[in-house]
């Protein structure tokens, strides 16, 4: 039903999208804990600084992706040096970018369930003997729990459909770089490339549509568990 | 021995409350609503860091501003028992039971059977906090604050939330504690009936201070409780204990001072200690021995202060044989019997307005 180079661009799209997700998890619940608890002066500035990728065009964070990681920018030249880590060009630079690009809705959907998350239960963990990381673990996670899996889907989500910052950090190279949209847009470049364009755009509407189903059953599952 | 002296700025708010009690005692903070007792008990539990003051459980220094001692909350082995109960809801009730018992390092001397049996918990220790009534909250708070191992039980008006009913419910575990288990407690509460049936000891608190502390006995004669409790609440409390019953009149004479005051049996046994209210504006005074009154008790005393009350009233204290009663009389009709410190006089009181409570340890339970 599907070419290899349809299957090839399936695959690395949710390669990708699956390392986005993984690596911004735990900067994301940091920030989002920050954001949420947080008292400082600041913190007005660094809540901007985080929802920055969702007002600017996707292509212009992907240029100062590249001018930050690439190879001879300062962050990626360390890289490379360093650990030879190369972003540019690269599947792990795909990453990174839509990891970027999806970053402000993981943390808005982590704090706004933190922020639901009532003090005074950590107050009475405390009162039982638990220390700070004893209570994160045992009360403040689980209870936070449906936003940080909520925000991981939808960040999951935004990562497999990103284009701008990942064509422009780490242009389009099939089996390397080329995801789902990128292989979409592809297609429609070629003459007679649009039973391609349709087939992937379908395959794109159902990975969304199975994307939204799970997240609703994850979500219902761990309300039964945790109660209203 | 629980010695607190805190003080502490919240926005136009001044805390600066100095208190001490004995222990084991149920130390009853008892004051309005904003008078301060939630953060002297935060204070305590290490919830609320104050800006200045000591806090000392038994020779150990919880929290000492001048040489920077404040041990964590965590660390501070105190079991709090909120208002709201604040059960953790992704846990069952067991689970709830378990969290400060898992994490206490004290060796295990209140044991999670026992716990389950005394606040009869057994039904619901596989339901979640969102299935239970307030009152079974409440148990299951209490229940989960002792199973911590606590060296002191601090509850922050732990029936406030509840109506008539489910306060009964939980009242008579409270009493348990405090007889069986002889655990000290510190206990907030704006109403008075509590801290009466409760307390041994009574902090006094009015906007931020303490106006008064000691026995509840000798607070229930102070003159700040009229203005604290309602006038309606003024009245000496007696310890006492059971000297007789008569069931043919249903009556049971208790012992107070020299004299002796018989009131309603309802469940009370020869020996036990009860806990007698004689409220002010029940208590008469005589001049004369009483004659053709329907009145039965009658005790003899002498009159050793007054102090003007509300509302053209005087509360006159009188000793009888060592014990202090309170009454509240007009001011006309103390002017009229001339009533002054040093003068002797027959305290009536009406049997059936007496309402005597078992308390203490060795008593029967409600």
């Amino acid at each position: 039903m599907f070419t290899d180079m349809e299957w090839q661009a399936l695959q690395l799209s949710l390669a990708v999208a699956t390392r986005s997700v993984l690596f911004s998890l735990p900067p994301a619940m940091a920030v989002a804990w920050v954001l949420a608890r947080g008292r400082f002066t600041g913190r007005a500035l660094l809540d901007a600084f985080v929802h920055l990728p969702l007002v600017l065009p996707p292509v212009a964070v992907g240029y100062l992706l590249l001018v930050l990681f690439g190879n001879r920018g300062p962050l990626g030249g360390w890289l490379l040096e360093t650990f030879g880590i190369q972003l540019m060009f690269s599947r792990a630079g795909a990453a990174l970018a839509t990891a970027v690009m999806s970053f402000p809705l993981m943390v808005r959907a982590i704090r706004i369930s933190l922020e639901h998350v009532d003090p005074g239960l950590e107050q009475a963990a405390r009162t039982l003997g638990a220390g700070a990381f004893d209570r994160f673990r045992s009360v403040t996670l689980p209870l936070m729990l449906p936003g940080v899996l909520a925000g991981a889907v939808t960040a999951f989500a935004a990562s497999l459909g990103e284009f701008g910052a990942v064509i422009t950090f780490v242009s389009n190279i099939p089996g390397e770089t080329r995801t789902l949209p990128l292989a979409l847009y592809t297609a429609l470049q070629m003459p007679g490339g649009e039973a391609v364009a349709a087939r992937l755009a379908g395959l794109s509407f159902g990975l969304g549509l199975a994307g939204l189903a799970l997240a609703d059953l994850l979500a219902r599952r761990v309300r039964a568990l945790l109660g209203p | 021995m629980l010695e607190v002296s805190v003080r502490h700025r919240l926005g136009r708010f001044m805390l600066d409350a100095a208190f001490s009690a004995p222990a084991p005692a149920l130390v009853a903070l008892f004051g309005t609503s904003g008078s301060g007792k939630t953060s002297v008990v935060n204070a305590v539990a290490g919830l609320l860091r104050p800006d200045a003051g000591r806090v000392v459980l038994d020779d150990e220094v919880l929290f000492d501003a001048a040489r920077g001692i404040d041990v964590p909350a965590e660390r501070r082995r105190l079991g709090y028992v909120f208002q709201d109960a604040r059960l953790f809801p992704h846990l069952d009730v067991r689970g709830n039971l378990g969290y400060g018992l898992r994490r206490s390092r004290a060796p295990a001397r209140i044991a999670f059977d026992d716990v389950v049996a005394l606040l009869g918990l057994e039904a619901l220790l596989a339901r979640r906090p969102r299935g239970l009534s307030g009152g079974e909250r409440q148990r299951v708070a209490l229940g989960r604050a002792l199973l911590a191992q606590p060296r002191l039980l601090l509850l922050d008006e732990p029936l406030a939330s509840l109506d008539a009913a489910r306060r009964d419910e939980v009242l008579p575990y409270l009493e348990r504690l405090r007889d069986q288990w002889q655990l000290p407690m510190l206990y907030v509460s704006h109403q008075f009936d509590e801290v009466l049936r409760l307390a041994t000891h009574l902090v006094l608190m009015e906007q931020g201070s303490v106006v008064a502390a000691g026995s509840l006995a000798e607070m229930a004669l102070h003159p700040a409780l009229g203005r604290l409790a309602g006038e309606a609440a003024v009245g000496a409390v007696l310890d006492s204990t059971v000297t007789a019953v008569d069931g043919d009149t249903g009556l049971a004479s208790i012992t107070a001072g020299s004299g002796s005051l018989r009131v309603p049996a309802g469940g009370l046994v020869p020996g036990a200690p009860v806990r007698l209210q004689l409220l002010a504006r029940d208590v008469i005074l005589a001049t004369e021995p009483p004659h053709g009154l329907s009145v039965r008790n009658a005790l003899v005393g002498t009159v050793t202060a007054m102090q003007a009350g509300s509302a053209h009233s005087q509360r006159v204290a009188v000793d009888v044989g060592g014990v202090t009663v309170l009454a509240r009389v007009t001011s006309l009709a103390a002017a009229e019997l001339q009533l002054a410190p040093g003068m002797p006089v027959w305290v009536l009181v009406k049997a059936v307005s007496l309402r005597a409570a078992a308390h203490g340890s060795g008593g029967p339970r409600p």
